[in-house]
């Protein structure tokens, strides 16, 4: 007779491999947005290998051509290479992702985690401040921010930044109210740890998941908002090969030239959706009863 | 509920003061004379002066900004340095076309949402389920300015359906509804099948179709009910980004509304139309946001907003 543990047809443990592979079987939109941001950082990363010619290099004579074998997208009122201008395009996007939202993690998310922590008069300002930022519309607020600092890339992706503190800030503050009563951290304050350890080394590292969702849903906003400020003539200036100031370019060209403002349209919806989808994945991943 | 209320109720002035104030100081940390900054790069030296007393720039700062809160109580924005008028005015003439189109946008993405979320439901995981759902995160991804200059460079220039710019004919909303509304229409779809599921679940659905009551009056008896909630959250809450959205398709598509004031006044330095236009903006933003919250505390007392 053979006990359950003498029997070797029980099935291993599953490999690290094959467990990722159910993962991203049964997560469709987690594949399949993670595919599209991988796409966008490797053009990002890659772009001097991908474009086929220098993205500020004019060329009168072939100026708003359509797309072809040479110029895979057409070419601009310049006559400079579409598809080129797009992948170097890439690369601004994800430095506005970067700064965006960096600066708005680097800001909200110690705020809201003391605010959550400390309560009582702490909180009650820090949540007001929170709140006045968030009365703002995103793009009012960019606006009034680029109206002041005047009006280019960094400028915008300030005022972008600063819209999107109160989104990590209260995410970050309910998280530190729910792990405030845990029996770590409790344990962690019986042991004498300063304020700032047991923010960042206890609770910060336990509310991860949520604000990494968080950090991806908004990078696809982050994108938008980016663009259609740029598009508007308030943020990236001609030549920079930003994708919405590109934009601006095929509005002069309506009619005449329909793919001058199609291409870079597509490459930010492109962006948006994979974040999209991506932070969907990753919330139904991490939290499971969503 | 009555906490709840009375918090809102608290929190409300608070928030206009500290936006007041973040308006009011931004202005003022513009390098140079705010005076001068406040009366245009043209104006005469009387003019100048004459803003300085208007501002209390002589004054101590909080009194600066107290003149300043009085001045908008009343209604007095100042004039705008580009046509000479009175802010209050150019924002009134313009306000209209803005919530007009607002109108249309919400009334065409709540009808097409609530229809779609009713559908994804009632098939769930089925193909129109799918659909919906694949079209509505599609319709919250798109940049709203590039289906704009699609539809511009299609149906306007190309098969010339539609006028392209401007505000004259019930024609000129077509394509600016369709840019603005899209994305509540997707929000509103998606939360309307979620609100659904969770219905279709409950014990009293499973009443309803025991005493013999057909799909389509549960799914319309109870459906309207629950599909409000969704409706109320996205209009209300998300009126913030509809005016943001404004900002953009306006500027598309020439629309003589509020969000084209703001973006010409920046090109031109217009600093007391950013300063009216952002202010009135963001305080009907904060009312409208503080009247959703009341309504869907209304709607169903079970929601809590803690």
């Amino acid at each position: 007779m053979t006990t359950l543990a003498d029997s070797d047809d029980l099935p291993a443990a599953p490999s690290r491999a094959r467990r990722l592979g159910r993962i991203l079987r049964r997560h469709r939109s987690l594949t399949i947005g993670g595919a599209m941001v991988l796409l966008l950082v490797l053009a990002g990363l890659l772009a001097p290998l991908l474009a086929t010619h220098d993205p500020t290099q004019q060329s009168l004579a072939t100026a708003l051509r359509p797309p072809s074998a040479e110029h895979f997208f057409g070419t601009d009122q310049y006559g400079r290479d579409l598809y080129s201008r797009i992948v170097y395009g890439a690369r601004l996007s994800l430095l506005e992702i970067v700064l965006g939202v960096g600066i708005a993690l680097v800001v909200g998310i110690p705020l809201g985690l003391l605010a959550g922590y400390s309560g009582g008069r702490v909180d009650q300002v820090i949540i007001w401040f929170m709140d006045i930022l968030f009365a703002f519309p995103g793009i009012v607020l960019s606006i009034l921010i680029v109206s002041i600092l005047g009006t280019s890339l960094v400028n915008l992706m300030i005022g972008i930044a600063i819209f999107s503190i109160p989104v990590y800030g209260r995410l970050s503050r309910n998280l530190a109210l729910a792990l405030k009563q845990v029996e770590y951290t409790e344990a962690a304050r019986a042991l004498g740890a300063g304020l700032w350890r047991i923010l960042f080394q206890h609770i910060l590292r336990n509310a991860l998941g949520p604000i990494i969702v968080q950090a991806t849903l908004t990078a696809g906003t982050v994108v938008l908002t980016a663009a259609s400020l740029s598009f508007l003539g308030l943020g990236a200036q001609p030549p920079t090969p930003e994708w919405g100031a590109m934009m601006s370019d095929g509005r002069n060209f309506l009619g005449v030239n329909i793919w001058l403002s199609l291409f870079p349209g597509l490459a930010i919806t492109f962006s948006v959706l994979g974040f999209n989808l991506f932070g969907d994945g990753l919330r139904d991943l991490l939290d499971p009863r969503r | 509920m009555k906490a709840y209320l009375t918090r809102k109720l608290v929190a409300l002035p608070l928030i206009l003061l500290g936006v007041s104030f973040l308006i009011f100081g931004a202005v003022r940390m513009l390098p140079g004379d705010p005076a001068r900054i406040m009366a245009g790069p043209q104006a005469t030296q009387d003019a100048v002066d004459g803003m300085r007393t208007r501002l209390g720039l002589d004054q101590p700062f909080l009194v600066q900004y107290g003149l300043f809160l009085s001045n908008a109580a009343q209604g007095d924005f100042g004039e705008s340095i580009k046509s000479k008028k009175p802010v209050i005015d150019e924002v009134s003439e313009r306000f209209p076309y803005t919530l007009s189109l607002a109108v249309v946008s919400y009334a065409a993405a709540i009808l097409i949402g609530v229809a779609a979320g009713m559908l994804a439901a009632v098939y769930r995981n089925a193909w129109p389920d799918q659909a919906v759902m694949i079209a509505a995160i599609g319709g919250a991804s798109v940049a709203n300015f590039w289906l704009a200059l699609m539809m511009m460079n299609l149906l306007a220039v190309r098969w010339k359906w539609l006028p392209l710019l401007g505000a004259g004919s019930w024609q000129n909303y077509v394509m600016p509804s369709i840019a603005l509304g899209l994305l509540p229409a997707a929000l509103i779809a998606r939360m309307t099948r979620s609100s659904m599921l969770e219905v279709i679940g409950q014990d009293y659905i499973r009443t309803a179709r025991a005493k013999g009551l057909g799909p389509r009056v549960i799914y319309r008896k109870h459906a309207l009910r629950n599909a409000l909630i969704p409706i109320v959250t996205i209009v209300g809450l998300n009126f913030g980004g509809l005016l943001g959205g404004a900002v953009v398709t306006e500027s598309v598509f020439n629309w003589p509304g509020i969000g084209r004031l703001l973006v010409d006044a920046v090109r031109y330095r217009d600093y007391p139309i950013i300063q009216g236009v952002t202010l009135l903006t963001v305080t009907s933003v904060v009312v409208v946001n503080f009247l959703a919250d009341l309504l869907i505390a209304a709607i169903n007392p079970r929601i809590r907003f803690d």
